[in-house]
This record gives C-alpha cells, structure tokens and sequence, in this order.
C-alpha cells in the first residue's frame, strides 16, 4: 500500500477547517453561501471516501498501475560529496506526466467519479495541474474545462497544446493581472453556476475547507512512501526534509508522514524571485502578513487595503501570492520553518542538479534542492557528519527548458 | 440609517424597494458619487457602493470591468467612505458591499466604526457567510448597522435560517446559481427560493428579502416585486455607465431613465 490517506497528524484541521484554531490559527471556508452546500457535500463525500478499504484500494492501485507509483526514493551520490552529507531525492519527476501533481488530480477525479459529477473544471499557472486535471479526465472519461490566466496562455503554449490533445477545454483568462489567482476566481464563478454537475479539481493544497485537508490527504503518499523507503533502504528517519512551497501540495505532501517526529526537521523555501528585501517575490509566508485569499486566511501578499499584490518568480509553478493554511500554521506553530530562494540560487542550482546528477529538476524543485545547499551546513552541526536531508523533487524540467535557454543561453550557436 | 426604514415606507405603499449598485471610483471617486446621486434622486430606495476588490468571486464581466477600472484609476478604501458619507447625506440608507479581505486587512471593528462614522447603514458581504464571521456580527451589532448576508438557491433550510437569524436590515436571495450580470429572462430558482427564506426566516421579524443578479429592466423588476419585499440591481448600472463612457452628460441621463423605469417596475407588482 502506498498511501495512508485516512491517518492524521497532531496538525490536522479541526471540523470548520480551521488548522490551529479559529482564534490564533489559519484556513476556514470564506465562500459565497452559493458554494456552501457543495463544499459541505465534498468534505462529507471524503471523510466516507477515505474510509471506505474499496476506495483506497482503487486510489492505490491507479497511482500503482498508471502513475508509475511509488515514485523511487534515491541516494544522490555526487551531490551528497559535494555537500558533506547523504542528500536523498523523492523522485517525483519519474511520475507520469512528470510531476507529484498527478496524485492529486487522480485521487480527486476518482473522488468525482464517486459522487457521480460528471464534469471538472481547474485552474491552472504554467499549465502544469492543467495538464494532470486533463490527464485525469481523460482516464476517467470526465468532460474537463480549464481556467488559465490570458497572460499564461501565452507564454505556456505547449501547455496549452499538450491539454487540448487530451480533450480539455482551455479558456484563457484575462482579468486581473492575467494570471493563477485570476484563473481561480474564474473557476470558482463556473463553479457557482454548474456545482451540481461539476467537481473543481483545485491545484493545490490551499482554498477553503476541504482542499487545504483533501489535497493534502490525497498527496501525503509522497511522505508515506518516503518515510518507509528511507527506513528500510537507509536504516532511519532522515535528519531534515526540505520541500518548495507554491501553494503547498508538494511540500505538505511529504512533510505530513513526518510532522509527529518531533526530530525531524521541516524545511519550506518560499520563490524569493528578484531577493525578498526588492518586494518582487512570491514568499508568503516570510512577508508574514495574514488575510483571507481564495476562501482561505492565510498568509497573503497584500497591500494596506487588503488588495492582492502580484508575485513574482521565475518559476510560474511557485508565482502565488497565497499560500496554503496548513503551511500558515506549520510556520506560526514553530514545527517547520520557511525561507526563501531567489531566482538566482534556484537556477544555480537547476544546472548544479543536472551536471551532477543527470537530472534536470523542475524549476520548482530547484528551489528545494537550492534550501537543501543553503541548510546544508546547519544540519551537519546539528545532526553530525553523518546526517541525511530528504528532498521532494517534486517535478522534472522539460517544462522550463524555455526558460532555461533563456536564462543561460542556451540556444546560442556560437 | 438602517435600510428597514426604507422597507417598511415601499410596504406602506405597497410596493417592493428599488436597491442600486454601483462600486465606488467608477468611472471616477467623483463620478461615482455624482452617479449614484443620480440614481437616489431617480428612485432608488436604498444604495449599495462596492468597495473595489483585486480578487472578486462573484462579479460577473461587467462589474468586473468596472471594478478594475477604479482599481486601476487608484481607489481607496478611505475614499470608499468618501463616498458613503456623499451618498448616505440624501437621505438614503447606503451600504458598503465587499469582498471580505478588505474589512480583515483593516480591521474589522476599525471598519465597522469608519463606516458608521461615515453615515453607512450596514455592509453586504457576498464572500462570507455568519459562521465565519463571528468578528464582524460583533461589531455590527455594537453599533447596529445592517448585517446583509446571502442566501442562494443552492442553500440547504438548516443554511437559511442560520443565515436569516443573523441578518439585520435585509436578506439578499441571489436569484440565479451563477456570478452578477444582467439577464434577459428572470430566474424560475428566485420565486421559490424568496418563498422559501420567508417560511424559515425567525418567526415574528418580518425581515425583508431583497432579490438579485440578473435583473436589467422595469418589467423584470415587476416580476420580481410581485413577491420579493426589494430588487436589487447592479450590473444594468454598470453597463449603462459602461455603455456611455465618452459622454458623461449622456451617461447621467441614462442612468435616470433606467432608474425611472426599475422604479415603475417595482410599483407595478
Ligand atoms: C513540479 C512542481 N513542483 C511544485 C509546484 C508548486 O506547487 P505546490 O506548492 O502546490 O507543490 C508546481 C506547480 O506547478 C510544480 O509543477
């Protein structure tokens, strides 16, 4: 078996949603009443799902037979030379379409199957949960609607490419700032209007109560699997795992298997994009001021009037200017701690993990892997020369070649 | 002024309210206070402003073409309350309807106590419902000014009576399962849905139920009137302004005439 879905931690949210209470925590459901009755109905439907052995059984067997999972938990020898110690990778790039997204939209379609809808719809940034969310649809045979922002159509249009091929719709959107969260807010006003057919597959562990506990549910697996290959392949617990946090599913993902092992150190790095002192950055968590974004308090990039600042960074998968609840409370409750990465450390990084290794991460990953150097040093103080660091590599980078040939020069031919 | 007061003088002469929206900077702070008179000296009986929001869920295309028009043009919160205070001075019982982060941002008993301050009867909060706003039924009620929650056709019974328990001035029915925007035919999902909030709203209260989205002319309006207590109408504003935007004189006037005729309609139930 490879997932624990139906297990719970000592940082679950409580039955509102709330993940460390009302008064001093974060998460919630700040929706239109419109909404209400199907939020209510989704979280029902799963606290049953969840329990039921069939469903499970089905959920394992998908992630087994067709998402090429378990994802291999793997010793990355030269990289672990370079930095002083064992540096493991969760290969979650080796997933089928390439990223731990396809756990998610797996485990919520299977979801919708079981409630009998008949259509999804999601947003997506650079394309990536748009890609999975049509993959998903395609092997369940879901009518599939996707929601992304006009100025991400643009520059993604592989994505867009690679997502009609598998029979979605791609709808661009371009209000607000043409971008993730506008691609939100337009899949929520579709959901308003077509919630008794539809389910919203959403991207990320993040939006109001369930999804922040569904996705994380759903893509705990990474961490499960993690934590027993790391037992049995090196003899223990590693000393850190180290995540990237866009919206928060990767990272949660892993970190939830290990969030009652209290000596295991949690590390989040946040997109720092051009240094976190320009304000051009998309790390929520360290700007640390809370607000109530798509359905959710939080923390949030936000001006003194509550409107939304635009984020930035050169990986689109981490460009959010909200971050999930759980994450929110991870940092204010002190179990795991975040910081930031900017373009820079993560690129070095991105080509570093490729020469390296062979592998070319997503750019997302890079951020990890980037954490992972930074921290390097600390851990070995704390834990000893023989300390080991777990990372999510979450993603691989076909996707961000673009980007990559820009940023290095890659295309030229002299 | 609590908008109740302009529910029972429509009951006393038997007719439903005519609420309008507009958001607040659009086309400009000025303008907006300029057309918004326009529609009180027209017939509206009650004024919603909006509070420009960067991340609105349930505004359709039109307000949302509006709203970024005064984002863009830099509204602020405080200028929101400039034009409350504007407004409110005719007479008329003015809300504020927001998204909620703004309310969050600036604290939500500093935002209660501003909006008073600035003569506003209550706010309309379309993105939360009473269960998660604990904070602001607090303030509102020390200070008593209008609570206006939503109620959707999709709302279970036990939903709306926790929801109309908690609303003060009125209740906001939104006719259709779907964002704002004028439609060419009412909704079959508003009659029952007002029907309904009535049967379980407390007993002996009385509390109106306004209805919305979707409404656009003065035969809409009568339908409507013929069993909601209010008809509220947001998105035919926005786009006769929208319509109009070249001529400001042009814009004023028609934005009177199809106050005019809203107003007729809500006296023909
Ligand atoms: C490979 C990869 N990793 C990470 C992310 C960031 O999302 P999250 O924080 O939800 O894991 C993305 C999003 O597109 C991604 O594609």
């Amino acid at each position: 078996m490879t997932t624990h879905i139906h297990e719970t931690t000592s940082y679950d949210a409580d039955e509102f949603g709330w993940f460390g209470g009302e008064a001093e925590g974060f998460g919630g459901r700040f929706m239109p009443e419109a909404l209400m009755k199907a939020l209510i109905e989704l979280d029902d439907a799963w606290q049953k799902a969840k329990a039921d052995p069939a469903f499970v059984a089905e959920f394992d067997a998908i992630l087994r037979d067709y998402a090429n999972l378990p994802s291999p938990l793997y010793h990355a020898t030269r990289l672990s030379e370079q930095l002083g110690l064992r540096v493991l990778l969760k290969r979650e790039d080796l997933n089928h379409t390439g990223a731990h997204k396809i756990r998610n939209v797996l485990g919520q379609a299977l979801l919708t199957k079981r409630m009998g809808k008949t259509r999804v719809i999601a947003e997506t940034g650079a394309g990536q949960h748009g890609v999975a969310s049509a993959t998903a649809a395609a092997y369940f045979g879901l009518d599939c609607t996707v929601y992304m922002g006009k100025v991400d159509t643009d520059r993604q249009a592989l994505n867009v490419a690679r997502m009609r091929l598998l029979g979605a719709e791609v709808v661009p959107v371009p209000s607000g700032s043409g971008t993730l969260k506008d691609a939100i807010n337009e899949a929520l006003r579709d959901w308003v209007a077509t919630v008794d057919h539809t389910a919203y597959l959403f991207g990320t562990a993040a939006g109001p109560h369930p999804f922040p506990t569904l996705v994380r549910d759903i893509v705990r697996g990474i961490g499960d699997e993690a934590r027993a290959q790391s037992i049995e392949q090196f003899g223990g617990l590693p000393n850190a795992v180290v995540a990237a946090v866009g919206g928060g599913s990767n990272a949660i993902g892993l970190f939830t298997a290990f969030l009652d092992d209290e000596d295991v150190e949690i590390h989040g790095f946040e997109a720092g994009g051009d240094g976190f002192e320009t304000g051009r950055h998309a790390a929520t968590i360290q700007a640390n001021d809370p607000g109530v974004l798509h359905g959710a308090r939080t923390y949030v990039l936000q001006d003194e009037d509550g409107q939304t600042i635009e984020s930035h960074s050169i990986s689109a998968g981490l460009d959010y200017p909200g971050v999930g609840p759980q994450h929110a409370w991870l940092a204010k409750s002190g179990r795991a701690s975040y910081t930031s990465i900017t373009d820079k450390e993560a690129m070095d990084a991105f080509a570093l993990l490729s020469r390296s290794e062979g592998i070319i991460p997503a750019i997302e990953s890079a951020h990890a892997i980037a954490g992972a150097i930074k921290i390097a040093p600390q851990i070995k103080e704390r834990h000893g020369e023989g300390a080991t660091i777990l990372i999510n590599l979450s993603g691989r980078g076909d996707k961000d070649m673009g980007t990559a040939i820009d940023y290095f020069g890659l295309g030229d031919a002299k | 002024m609590s908008t109740s007061v302009a529910f029972e003088k429509a009951k006393a002469e038997n007719r439903a309210a005519l609420v309008g929206y507009l958001p607040a900077g659009f086309p400009t702070v000025d303008g907006s206070i300029e057309a918004l008179t326009t529609m009180v000296e027209a017939g509206c009986d009650i004024i919603e402003i909006g509070l420009p929001y960067s991340d609105p869920v349930m505004d359709g295309p039109t307000i949302q073409d509006a709203v970024q028009q005064a984002l863009d043009g830099g509204v602020r919160v405080d200028d929101v309350f400039r034009v409350v205070e504007a407004v409110a001075a005719t007479g008329v019982p003015t809300l504020v309807m927001t998204s909620w982060n703004p309310i969050e941002r600036r604290g939500v008993d500093r935002f209660a106590q501003q909006l008073l301050d600035a003569g506003g009867a209550g706010l309309i909060t379309p993105d939360i419902t009473p269960d998660f706003a604990p904070e602001w039924i607090e303030a509102a009620d020390a200070r008593d000014l209008d609570k206006v929650f939503l109620v959707a056709p999709s709302s279970t019974d036990e939903r709306i009576a926790m929801t109309t328990a908690e609303c003060r001035g009125f209740v906001y029915a939104t006719a259709v399962m779907g964002v704002t925007g004028a439609r060419a035919k009412t909704s079959d999902l508003a009659a029952p849905l007002v029907a309904r909030t009535k049967q379980l709203s407390p007993s002996g209260t009385d509390l109106p139920v306004g209805v919305g989205l979707g409404v656009s002319n003065g035969a809409q309006a009568a339908e409507m009137a013929a069993y909601a207590d209010g008809v509220i109408v947001g998105s035919a504003f926005v786009r006769t302004l929208l319509d109009n935007r070249a001529d400001e004189q042009a814009a004023l006037k028609a934005l009177a005439s199809l106050t005019e005729d809203l107003a007729a309609g809500v006296r023909a139930r």
